[in-house]
C-alpha cells in the first residue's frame, strides 16, 4: 500500500498534462477556480487517477473533493479500504 | 443582496458578443408554416429540414394525422390528470400494446416525454447503495436521472469496451449494477459497441439500459434499435425510447421483460406526478409505431440518404464526426462557435435548417453543425443539401 507521499507525487505526475496553466501545484490548489479545469477535463483526470490506483472515484465522492490535498486524502483511504 | 441570476452573466455576454456581430440568433428560429416533414417556411423562405429527428418522416402521415384527429374528437383535447389516478385512456393501453408488439416485450410503460422516462427509470430503480455505471456522453437527461436518485455514479470513457470493463470489476461483486449506455450517441452520430458492452456488463451480473432515442424506428432489421442490429436485444433488461423522433411525436417510454417491470408505475415520481399524454398524442403515436413495424423500404432509403450525404460533405472538404456514416445524424465539425454560427447562418439563408450544438450539450468543447436525415428526404433533396453546403462552406471560409 502507497504511503501518502507517494500518493501526491503520482497525483502530481498525473495533474500536468492537465495543467495547461503551468500553475504551481500545492496541496491547497482547487481543480476548478486555480486550475480552471471543465467537467470533461476533470471527467478525463479521474479516468486516469482511477487507472492509476485501481479505484473508483464515483461523482459522488467528486463533488466532496475541490482540492489536491482533499483527492489524495480520498486516495488513501479507498486504496487502504481495498488493502 | 446578491440577483440569483449574477451566475448566468458569462453566457448572457458570451450571447450578446455573438450577436452583435450581425448574425441571425441561432437558438430562436421560428418555424412558420411547416408543409412536410422535409420543408418548412422560416423567415418567409422555403427552408429544407435537416435537423429534426424526424428520421421516419411520420409527423404527416395520412393514417397518423386521421387517428389524431379521431381521437381529439372522441377523447378530448387532453386526459387533465395522472397515470395513476384518471390520466389511463383506452388509448394509453393501446400505445403500450403497440410498444410490446414493436419490440416483442412483455411490459411497456409510456411517460409524457422521453426526458421523463430517462429520468424516472434511472432514478427510481437505483437506490443508495447501488451503482450507475454510465458513458460519459450520455444525454442530459441520463445524467439528471441519476441526480433526482441517490446511487452510486461511475462514468467511463465514451464507447470505452475496457475503461467498463475495468470499473465493474472494481465494484463490490454484491452491489446492485446499472450499467446505462445510448444505442446512437446524438452529438455525433455514433454508434455504441453494444454487443461487447453488453457482454461485460452480463459477466460483472449488472443490469443494462439501452437508450435508443436516435436508432428506433431505423437502425436493426425490425428498427428495434442498435441492440437488435448487434444481436444482444434479449440481453437488455431496458429499452428507453421516445415518441419525439422516428415516431413522429411527444412522449416516452420503457420496454422490458423484467418479471416485476409493472410495480414502476406505483413509485416512479416522474411517471406519477405529471399529466398524461394527450388521447391525440397516444392515438397518433400508436399508429405511428404500427406503420414502422413494416418500413424495410424507408429504413433503406433513410440509409442511401446518409451515406450520400456523408460521402458528398467529406467530399466537400468537411471534417465530419465519424468516418464512416454509422445512423441517420451526420454531425459537421467547426473550428468555433463564431464560424459554426456564420456557417448555420449561411445555410439558412440558402434555404437549409440544420442544428447548431455547443458545449456543454457537445462533447470536447466541440462546435457542431448536426444534420440529421429523414427517409423522406427525396435524392433531389439531398443533392441540393449538399449544394448549399458547398455554397455557405465557401462564404465562411470552411472550405475552399
Amino acid at each position: 500500500m502507497p504511503d501518502r507521499q507517494q500518493i501526491y507525487a503520482r497525483t502530481l505526475e498525473l495533474i500536468e498534462p492537465f495543467n495547461k496553466k503551468g500553475a504551481a501545484i500545492t496541496e491547497a490548489t482547487r481543480f476548478a477556480q486555480d486550475l480552471e479545469w471543465d467537467s470533461l477535463t476533470v471527467l478525463d483526470f479521474v479516468a486516469n487517477v482511477e487507472d492509476e490506483f485501481d479505484v473508483i472515484i464515483t461523482m459522488n465522492m467528486q463533488a466532496e473533493i475541490e482540492t489536491v490535498g482533499q483527492l489524495v486524502d480520498a486516495l488513501q483511504r479507498l486504496t487502504a479500504a481495498r488493502g | 443582496m446578491g440577483d440569483l441570476f449574477s451566475k448566468f452573466d458569462p453566457l448572457i455576454e458570451q450571447r450578446e458578443t455573438l450577436l452583435q456581430g450581425g448574425v441571425t440568433d441561432p437558438f430562436n428560429l421560428v418555424m412558420e408554416r411547416v408543409e412536410s416533414p422535409t420543408v418548412a417556411i422560416c423567415n418567409g423562405k422555403r427552408t429544407i429540414l435537416l435537423g429534426t429527428y424526424n428520421y421516419m418522416g411520420m409527423t404527416f402521415d395520412p393514417d397518423v394525422i386521421a387517428a389524431g384527429k379521431q381521437a381529439l374528437e372522441d377523447f378530448g383535447s387532453g386526459t387533465t390528470g395522472s397515470r395513476v389516478l384518471n390520466g389511463t385512456y383506452v388509448g394509453h393501453k393501446a400505445v403500450e400494446q403497440a410498444l410490446k408488439d414493436f419490440y416483442a416485450m412483455d411490459h411497456a410503460m409510456v411517460f409524457s416525454t422521453g426526458y421523463q422516462a430517462n429520468l424516472g427509470v434511472i432514478s427510481t430503480m437505483a437506490g443508495k447503495d447501488d451503482y450507475i455505471i454510465l458513458d460519459i456522453d450520455s444525454h442530459a437527461s441520463i445524467y439528471d436521472g441519476c441526480a433526482l436518485g441517490n446511487a452510486q455514479i461511475v462514468p467511463f470513457r465514451h464507447n470505452d469496451v475496457e475503461a467498463l470493463d475495468k470499473r465493474l470489476k472494481r465494484l463490490p461483486p454484491e452491489a446492485g449494477k446499472l450499467v446505462v449506455l445510448e444505442g446512437v450517441y446524438s452529438m455525433l452520430g455514433d454508434v455504441a459497441p453494444l454487443k461487447e458492452m453488453v457482454a461485460v456488463s452480463k459477466a460483472a451480473g449488472a443490469m443494462v439500459l439501452v437508450d435508443e432515442a436516435h436508432s428506433m424506428g431505423f437502425i436493426g432489421e425490425r428498427g428495434r434499435g442498435v441492440a437488435e442490429a448487434q444481436g444482444v436485444i434479449d440481453e437488455v433488461d431496458f429499452i428507453i425510447g421516445t415518441f419525439s423522433k422516428s415516431v413522429g411525436t411527444v412522449g416516452g417510454f420503457c420496454v422490458s421483460n423484467h418479471p416485476k417491470f409493472e410495480i414502476l408505475r406505483l413509485v416512479c415520481r416522474p411517471y406519477v406526478f405529471t399529466a398524461s399524454l394527450p388521447p391525440s398524442v397516444v392515438a397518433t403515436a400508436a399508429t405511428s409505431i404500427g406503420k414502422l413495424m413494416d418500413s424495410a423500404d424507408k429504413r433503406t432509403h433513410l440509409w442511401e440518404n446518409s451515406k450520400r450525404l456523408h460521402a458528398g460533405l467529406r467530399q466537400l472538404g468537411f471534417t465530419l464526426g465519424t468516418d464512416e456514416p454509422q445512423s441517420a445524424i451526420i454531425a459537421v465539425i467547426m473550428p468555433d462557435l463564431e464560424t459554426g454560427a456564420a456557417m448555420w447562418e449561411a445555410l439558412l439563408r440558402e434555404g437549409l435548417y440544420v442544428n447548431l450544438a455547443r458545449p456543454p450539450a457537445t462533447p470536447a468543447g466541440m462546435t457542431l453543425l448536426r444534420c440529421s436525415l429523414c427517409a423522406l428526404h427525396s435524392e433531389d433533396q439531398v443533392g441540393e443539401i449538399l449544394g448549399m453546403f458547398a455554397a455557405a462552406g465557401r462564404a465562411t471560409g470552411c472550405i475552399s
